[in-house]
């Protein structure tokens, strides 16, 4: 067995395996089918100060090789996380991270400094990119200047382990990535979805109620995995990569290109064992390679 | 009730009519307990344009073979190549998902309508019904007699009265127009359908104030309630059709439908 253990800022995980904010929900919709805690790390679902329903039916379309999705952050807002999610799911031996969104910069920190109460919550990762609401999310995540305040303002706030999760639809995501890393972010996630769209034909009408989502799936694990590596040489900070990752030989693409971690997000909507089985996969590999440990692969192409 | 992951054997594929299968598929170690109203996500191999599962209802069920069946419509390559499974292939699939039907009481005036695909939940339901110690009746309406579906195992369970909207076989317009539900007193109303079929059902049942269930067929990625794509407008707040349904109360139901 190698040794998988990595870390971020101060903190160590026990694998680089975590799971894509809004694709495991809490972690214990999982229970029934793995122990959750072998993972690195769970990433719940995005989280917001004030409870929203999200944007209207249909939200999903099935696309060639992935998906899209216009969800919107539905969640319950951080009071009910707080007083019925975060009591349950703490119980669970691996970090529990909570995925922060807002509308304005004040949300933002106002979230993070409840966050920052919460002991069992390691680390926090900041969304400047979902594409799916019109206020806030990606709107942080494309605008430099914008990006520069919010984690700047985040990192005030916030104590623990800061992750930034950026937007793929920018030119340059290094940009965003050193904006990060200057703002005193420990580390940065990308990529989030990619804006696109699609339309039933037949219909002659949009498949998706807001038009546009966000696409993921392996349709975008080449772009996900060019701008991994890019990101992965323009910062010092570790990079957490994710992006269509459906197994472990998809997930070691990514941890060579230069990602210290990855995150596995569809896959585990078909595959409820996704996750485990690139923790497992990962750990074969660096084995039947005489590799001790997962850090010897990391970046191994640009060596 | 703890859900699996698992690879069952196809033992039958049955044509039930024009684009509509029955697949049979078995479990080695036995199946789990499934309620009426539950579905399955049926993981699909060898089409290369099918990305998700597809979510199934489970049609019927026989615990002593330890046997489920589904039924498909074809609407697209992921259930054009399930309708196209042989005995023998295996069939990955994650269950028992969703929650159920409320039963009737001893007693109750039960009707159970439907039509297509929608037929699929039905017969388990009737057939837990009929278990239950009552003779359930149902309503099933096609658009015409070429559409008509095989709904002898229905027969075996409780009348049947058909309706077509053209009239070619059995009453002439839709199940609700159907004078056996229009008529009768009615203590509860099963429906799952098109959605303007159970639109009408669940009208039809809040004018005369019965108590009506209908299954929703969202569209959805995961089936276990964490892509939050299949959501349903209740009195609640959005809720997801995969874990809070796929059966919902109409009078849960925000439907611009009035009595």
């Amino acid at each position: 067995m190698a040794d998988l253990r990595i870390k971020i800022g101060t903190l160590e995980f026990r694998n680089p395996v975590m799971t894509a904010s809004g694709t495991f929900g809490y972690g214990s919709e999982f229970d029934d089918f793995f122990d959750v805690s072998a993972l690195g790390a769970i990433i719940v679902k995005g989280t917001t100060l004030e409870s929203r329903e999200g944007n209207p039916y249909p939200r999903m379309a099935e696309t060639p090789a992935g998906m899209l999705n216009s969800v919107g952050l539905q969640n319950k807002g951080i009071d009910y996380f707080e007083k019925n999610i975060y009591p349950r799911i703490r119980k669970y031996d691996t970090h529990i991270i909570v995925n922060v969104n807002g509308n304005t910069v004040e949300d933002y920190t106002e979230l993070s400094r409840r966050l920052n109460n919460l002991d069992s919550i390691p680390a926090i990762e900041l969304n400047i990119s979902c594409p799916n609401v019109k206020k806030g999310g990606m709107i942080f995540g494309t605008n430099p200047a914008a990006a520069r305040e919010v984690i700047a303002a985040v990192r005030q706030a916030y104590s623990r382990t800061l992750i930034v999760k950026l937007s793929p639809n920018v030119t340059d995501i290094t940009e965003f990535a050193r904006i990060s890393e200057g703002e005193g972010a420990d580390s940065v996630s990308l990529i989030n979805t990619l804006v696109g769209m699609a339309i039933d034909v037949r219909a002659m009408k949009p498949r998706l109620a807001t038009i546009t989502g966000g696409l993921s799936g392996p349709a975008i694990r080449p772009v996900a995995l060019r701008m991994v590596w890019q990101t992965a040489r323009a910062v010092s900070i570790p990079v957490i990569g994710m992006g269509g990752i459906m197994n472990a030989d998809d997930a070691l693409e990514f941890i060579m290109a230069g990602a210290t971690a990855v995150q596995v997000g569809t896959a585990s909507f078909i595959e409820p064992l996704a996750a485990l089985d690139v923790v497992r996969g990962i750990d074969s590999f660096l084995d039947s390679r005489g590799f001790a440990s997962v850090s010897d692969v990391t970046g191994i192409i640009n060596r | 009730m703890k859900k699996r992951i698992e690879d069952l054997t196809v033992t039958q594929n049955r044509r039930l009519g024009e684009g509509f299968f029955v697949i049979n598929a078995s479990s080695s170690q036995g199946l789990p307990d499934i309620l009426p109203g539950q579905f399955v996500q049926v993981l699909v191999t060898g089409s290369p344009a099918t990305f998700l599962r597809r979510p199934l209802s489970v049609h019927d069920v026989d615990m002593g073979t330890g046997t489920i069946s589904l039924l498909v419509q074809i609407a697209g390559a992921g259930t054009e190549r399930l309708s196209r499974l042989n005995p023998g292939e295996k069939i990955n699939i994650i269950y028992p998902l969703g929650n159920s039907f409320t039963l009737p009481l001893k007693g109750e005036k039960v009707l159970l309508t439907g039509g297509g695909c929608g037929m699929a939940p039905l017969l388990y339901l009737g057939r837990k019904i009929r278990e239950a110690g009552i003779e359930p009746a149902f309503a099933l309406g096609f658009r015409n007699r070429s559409r008509i579906l095989d709904h002898d195992e229905f027969r075996k369970l409780g009348e049947v009265f058909l309706a077509t909207e053209d009239g070619s076989e059995g009453y002439r317009g839709f199940v609700t127009d159907l004078p056996q539900f229009r008529d009768k007193d009615w203590d509860r109303v099963y429906c799952c359908g098109p959605e303007p079929m159970m639109k009408a059902v669940a009208a039809a049942c809040l004018r005369r104030d019965i108590f009506c269930e209908v299954s929703l067929e969202n569209l959805m990625a995961c089936g276990i309630g964490v892509c939050l794509c299949c959501i349903v407008p209740t009195t609640s707040g959005n809720l997801c059709s995969c874990t809070d349904g796929p059966v919902f109360n109409i009078r849960d139901l925000k439907w611009q439908i009035s009595g």
